[in-house]
């Protein structure tokens, strides 16, 4: 499978004549971490040019959730960057809460900002410590998934779900968080700090690891941009956008925290900006855990809110909410919302339209990965393979996002 | 509401008449562009020096409720000053061709490549348009309308069975 091209210069003589080798990475393959297919055109280890080929595991989310009752999307949302799954969660239910116009408590959102930022860090732990794993260094990645493990160890008492949580409801959550919840967190917070130094003093200043990262599929600010790059990606290159402080969502003003940004967006840069984002989103959930507010946990949607079974089986009214809720009859006001919040990943959009209906007329998920990963080609073009794979990790293309 | 007259007002001037409408949807000023236009007006926007709309957030399509009309959607942000507006063409569905805007911006290759995929929007220009996330031997435009998700030859889950 090779193809044989000719360099001619200008006076029509042959000065080389180089043979590419065709080389196809995946869709399976064990290094990639999903699905992903490249065929590349290879020049000896050296990367000439790839072509992508996606959509492996496309589930038609977009169609499937114009049959769906607005509650019954949630699952589907869980689906798309499954890494961080309680984020894409909240970005649905608030979407939808904007297009009802409910107003959410501030303590149902500030219990939402410490679930999101609990799952960043999940996130970045993943992507971070398969960087790790992707240099040769095994050793961090063994160490730090056990924190991964506790934070789904805190969602599953939360909602009963780990991976794919589905976790909350439109306008809130169905009930207060157990006394173990509370616990497991704060078990958390004080022990994972040493978890993450750990990790961070195997790798940061690692020689080898610097040696591998630094410089490794870098991508300047202005082409990132035109890329459309959102999240620690483009950060990393340098510029410092944040949904969370551009348009904040979920009372985010009420915190403080700083947004990393890098400044050669490589390898080493998206790295590092994942690392601090950890430290920030520790530091804004211990914030919101000292300022939490008293009040109730949900907004006032009977809509959406199954009644207490003792009401549902005395009370006719109540009953008809039971049903109403459970057939998915719920009718949502006509119009037109995007919102945006800032997922593992970056902007994570939701585009929906109704038409006054029980289901979506139209939904389109803004799915960051899908849209970066595109410049991929760009990013790999000249170095060497074992750097492609490694640039692949640390841009954190997950397949569930990337395919819908 | 400050935004939504800004652009509008800028839009007038360069392009009257191709304008349909300029309304706010929410937080969202939003602008309905004639489709022939529709790439002058967003190299305008882009290279306009006040309104720099340099970051293209989301493009995707969509259908109109009477089923005879395809749309593309544009969200675009400037972020410097955080400004955000959403545009939108629409054109008949038997002649759906609108001009790419994947010179103004790379990262719309994909984006429209996945219109074309599930509404068979031709955008013209385009690069490389052919199908991304469905196999490349399927013949229909899966979004539109016209394919409903579930057998609709099924009695059992008939909507007037519920009452809808």
């Amino acid at each position: 499978m090779s193809k044989k091209e000719t360099t001619y210069s200008v006076n029509q003589e042959v000065i080389e004549e180089k043979e590419y080798s065709t080389l196809n990475l995946g869709p399976t393959h064990p290094a990639t971490h999903g699905i992903f297919q490249n065929v590349l055109k290879m020049d000896g280890e050296i990367i000439h040019s790839a072509v992508p080929t996606i959509g492996y595991i496309h589930r038609a989310f977009e169609k499937l959730a114009e049959r769906r009752p607005y509650a019954q999307i949630t699952p589907i949302t869980d689906r798309l960057n499954y890494c961080s799954s309680p984020i894409n969660n909240m970005g649905w239910y608030m979407t939808v809460e904007k297009l009802l116009g409910a107003k959410i408590p501030k303590r149902a959102e500030y219990h939402r900002v410490i679930i999101m930022e609990l799952s960043r860090i999940a996130d970045h732990i993943i992507c971070n410590s398969v960087i790790g794993v992707d240099t040769g260094a095994m050793t961090g990645f063994l160490y730090i998934f056990q924190w991964r493990e506790k934070i789904y160890e805190i969602f599953e008492e939360i909602c009963g779900a780990r991976l794919t949580t589905n976790i909350g409801r439109i306008g809130g959550f169905d009930q207060e968080w157990s006394k173990k919840t509370w616990d497991l967190i704060d078990t958390f917070l004080k022990e994972y700090p040493k978890g993450l130094k750990e990790f961070s003093n195997l790798l940061e200043r690692n020689k080898i690891f610097m040696d591998r990262t630094v410089n490794c599929g870098p991508i300047s600010a202005e082409m990132a941009l035109s890329y459309s790059f959102v999240g620690p990606n483009l950060r990393a290159a340098g510029v410092d956008y944040d949904v969370r402080v551009m348009n904040p969502y979920s009372s985010y003003e009420d915190f403080t925290f700083t947004v990393p940004v890098g400044t050669q967006g490589d390898t080493y840069d998206r790295f590092m900006v994942r690392q601090h984002e950890m430290w920030q989103s520790l530091s804004i959930i211990e914030q919101a855990i000292k300022k939490m507010p008293e009040g109730p946990m949900h907004a006032d949607l009977p809509d959406f809110f199954l009644p207490p079974k003792e009401q549902v089986y005395n009370n006719m009214e109540a009953l008809i909410y039971h049903f109403k809720i459970v057939m998915g009859e719920t009718d949502i006001p006509k119009g037109e919302v995007y919102h945006c919040v800032e997922g593992g990943n970056g902007e994570l959009g939701f585009y929906l339209i109704s038409d006054g209906g029980r289901t979506p007329f139209r939904l389109h998920f803004r799915r960051p990965c899908f849209i970066y990963y595109q410049a991929y080609p760009e990013m790999v073009k000249g170095i060497m393979l074992s750097d492609a794979i490694l640039t692949m990790s640390s841009m954190n293309v997950i397949a569930g996002e990337l395919d819908a | 509401m400050e935004l939504l007259e800004i652009v509008n007002n800028k839009l007038k001037e360069h392009f009257h008449g191709d304008i349909e409408s300029a309304e706010l949807l929410y937080d969202y000023p939003v602008f309905t562009i004639q489709k022939d236009r529709i790439h002058d007006v967003l190299k305008f926007l882009k290279e306009d020096e006040e309104l720099n709309f340099h970051f293209l957030t989301d493009l995707c399509g969509m259908q109109t409720a009477d089923e005879k009309h395809l749309g593309v959607i544009y969200h675009l942000h400037n972020m410097p000053k955080n400004y955000r507006i959403r545009l939108k063409t629409f054109f008949d569905i038997n002649k759906p061709e609108v001009a790419t805007a994947t010179d103004l911006w790379p990262a719309a290759n994909w984006m429209e490549r996945e219109t074309y995929d599930f509404f068979g929007v031709k955008f013209k220009g385009h690069p490389n348009l052919k199908r991304i996330l469905n196999v490349d031997e399927m013949d229909i435009f899966p979004l539109r309308k016209e394919y409903p998700l579930e057998d609709q030859g099924r009695t059992d889950k008939k909507d007037e069975m519920f009452g809808r």
